[in-house]
């Protein structure tokens, strides 16, 4: 019965998100929603890190990143100089090839990054992710040649679907472009939620709660931390080359570290592993700078306060308002028959 | 080869100020378990007293870097009892996201406080430089050079040869037996955080006047001071010590003879390699799993 009542209800939340431009037809506030779903989608493949594994990728940036340039520079076509007279180019792409070659590449960038660094953990991983974020930037903003640096990517094509029985969709402008988020946010969400709930996804949560413990019963640690940061690095790609073909500019402002802060606060406010978390995270503070600005708020204001609601949170809500919520309503409802929405694991010792 | 020696006397003066930032930086590692994001900011911090004293108040030179380096001790002693001493026994990734969320608003409002315009501050030594043979030195690097030399014999002296570094020593090997012996954990790491963030904000005081002070500097030297104490091991000072001349030697030359543009792409080379071939760092003493 309650696996109706879930399925029914995340029909209605998608019936409800997919006829949003319906009756809420202004085009500001539908380009706001496409960008907080294209963050929600990046937070959410954060959250598979962060909250799945108990790893912070604090370069999560760089996947986004480079998942914009990658499907931007595959689409455009370029030409570069390696060695003396030897060049290397490539002749423009279709879209959605280069889309998928971006998530491939980003993947391959979090393979090597989930290699390096997972031979140590903890602080280490943070801080070899964080300092490969700001290589990144420090490529696309002096790799002139392929990246034009500062002056940025532009005309970047968007996106062209040819679709049996229905034709060809162009992905230009607000309308499809929402569709095309949501789409993506969909999908990003299931393949999560596969994952998370398959045999991979319960190592990797024994691992979070006590790796001692995990490595006894013989979970190979390292490949199960490798392979969240492969699919959480493609995912994050996947939002950045979506975002590359929505604005269809690029540049080397993608790779601000201020982003994946947002990101963080995004799934740490909703409650980092669990699969509604970076949702509601995301939509709070995607719509809260549109509210502030209203308000007229400068921007390092709103950084200030960003900063002083993530201390406040890990203060006071430290699993995040999902969990908080979903504590507050099962106290409300007595026991009557919810299911709790994260895998339980029955390791609890602390070493 | 005369370019090379340049290259080096360069390193060597700007190894002594990495050495400073890694030293603090990897002391409140290793007794607290914090991985300090706002280590960076107390390096702008400094830079911004600096500017404050010298250029807007006026005070003396030698004067200012005290004062700076002063208020650093002090802002570190309150970011530690505001925020730190609550989460006592939290685990690592509590205090990071703690420390993000502290690094965030200090940087932001170091740029509604001094704007986002870069600064320089003015020194009172002679602009013509020294000059020996085919190389040449300026006279404020040189006295900066000297400062943080100054600073590490007296961090080193405070560590090995005083009663409270002999009790920071203690929490260092084992926080539980160091309280059991009578030892004041929470002076020990408020006294902790504080040199910490005085080493960073003196680096801050003393770099100030040789580049220009803006608010993101702190991001940079952040990053660089991870470098150096990942290079180093977490906890050891020697290890942050030489890993501080060591990053400055590979950002001397790599920008000398590779590009300039990737000078700051160094330190995440060193990350890389270390990881790679040594994993618990030049000087490491315990495991580095935490």
């Amino acid at each position: 019965m309650s696996r109706a009542v879930t399925l029914a209800s995340s029909l209605s939340w998608v019936a409800f998100l997919v006829t949003l431009p319906l009756w809420m037809n202004d085009l500001y506030f539908l380009h706001v929603l496409i960008i907080t779903g294209i963050f929600i989608v990046a937070a959410m493949s954060l959250n598979l890190l962060l909250g799945y594994t108990g790893q912070l990728s604090l370069g999560h940036v760089a996947f986004f990143g480079i998942g914009a340039y990658v499907s931007s520079l595959v689409s455009l076509g370029f030409e570069i100089h390696v060695w003396g007279e030897t060049t290397v180019s490539l002749e423009p792409k279709p879209v959605w090839l280069a889309m998928l070659v971006a998530v491939m590449f980003a993947g391959l960038c979090g393979f090597m990054i989930g290699k390096i660094s997972f031979k140590v953990r903890g602080a280490y991983f943070v801080i070899v992710s964080v300092s490969f974020a700001e290589v990144t930037r420090l490529v696309a903003l002096n790799w002139l040649e392929l990246t034009q640096g500062p002056m940025a990517l532009n005309n970047i094509p968007y996106l062209k679907l040819g679709i049996p029985g229905v034709g060809q969709i162009d992905f230009i402008g607000k309308l499809p472009n929402y569709y095309l988020v949501l789409g993506v946010a969909i999908l990003t969400y299931v393949i999560i939620r596969r994952l998370v709930r398959s045999r991979a996804g319960r190592a990797m949560i024994a691992l979070r709660e006590n790796e001692p413990l995990a490595t006894s019963v013989g979970i190979d640690v390292t490949r199960f931390l490798v392979l969240a940061t492969v699919v959480s690095a493609g995912l994050a790609g996947l939002a950045g080359a979506v975002y590359a073909h929505y604005v269809r500019i690029v540049d080397p402002d993608v790779f601000l570290f201020i982003y994946t802060v947002t990101m963080v606060i995004m799934v740490v406010t909703g409650g980092k592993g669990t699969l509604a978390g970076p949702i509601v995270g995301g939509l709070i503070f995607g719509i809260l700078p549109e509210v502030l600005r209203g308000f007229e708020v400068m921007p390092e204001i709103q950084w200030v306060v960003y900063g002083v609601l993530m201390i406040l949170i890990v203060y006071f809500l430290p699993e995040g308002i999902v969990p908080a919520l979903r504590d507050a309503w099962r106290r409300w409802a007595g026991r009557s028959g919810t299911p709790p929405a994260r895998p339980t694991v029955v390791v609890e010792a602390q070493p | 080869m005369d370019q090379f020696l340049q290259h080096a006397l360069n390193a060597m003066i700007l190894g002594g100020t990495y050495a400073l930032l890694g030293i603090g930086l990897t002391l409140i590692f290793g007794i607290m378990r914090v991985v300090n994001f706002t280590h960076g900011e107390l390096y702008a911090f400094g830079a911004y007293m600096m500017y404050m004293w010298v250029m807007l108040i006026g005070a003396n030179f030698m004067v200012s870097i005290v004062l700076a380096i002063a208020l650093g001790v002090a802002l570190g002693a309150v970011i530690e009892i505001v925020l730190l001493r609550r989460l006592r026994g939290a685990d690592i990734d509590t205090t990071m996201l703690v420390m993000i969320g502290a690094w965030i608003a200090m940087q932001n409002i170091e740029q509604l406080a001094w704007s986002g315009v870069a600064k320089s501050i003015n020194s009172p030594f002679p602009s013509a430089p020294l000059v020996m043979g085919a190389i040449s030195v300026s006279w404020t690097r040189l006295f900066v050079f000297a400062v943080a030399v100054v600073l590490i014999a007296a961090t080193n002296v405070l560590i090995q040869r005083t009663r409270l570094g002999k009790a920071m020593r203690a929490t260092f090997q084992d926080r539980e037996a160091a309280a059991l012996m009578g030892v004041r954990i929470d002076t020990v790491h408020t006294a902790t955080f504080a040199l910490g963030s005085g080493l960073a904000a003196a680096a801050g005081a003393l770099l100030g006047p040789v580049f220009v002070v803006y608010p993101t500097i702190g991001d940079l030297a952040s990053l660089k001071a991870f470098a150096i104490v990942i290079l180093g091991g977490l906890g050891s000072i020697p290890g942050a010590t030489i890993g501080g001349f060591i990053l400055a030697f590979m950002e001397e030359l790599g920008a000398g003879y590779i590009s300039s543009g990737y000078r700051d792409a160094m330190g995440f080379l060193l990350i890389i390699l270390i990881l790679l071939f040594k994993p618990t760092g030049l000087f490491a003493r315990k495991e580095r799993i935490g």
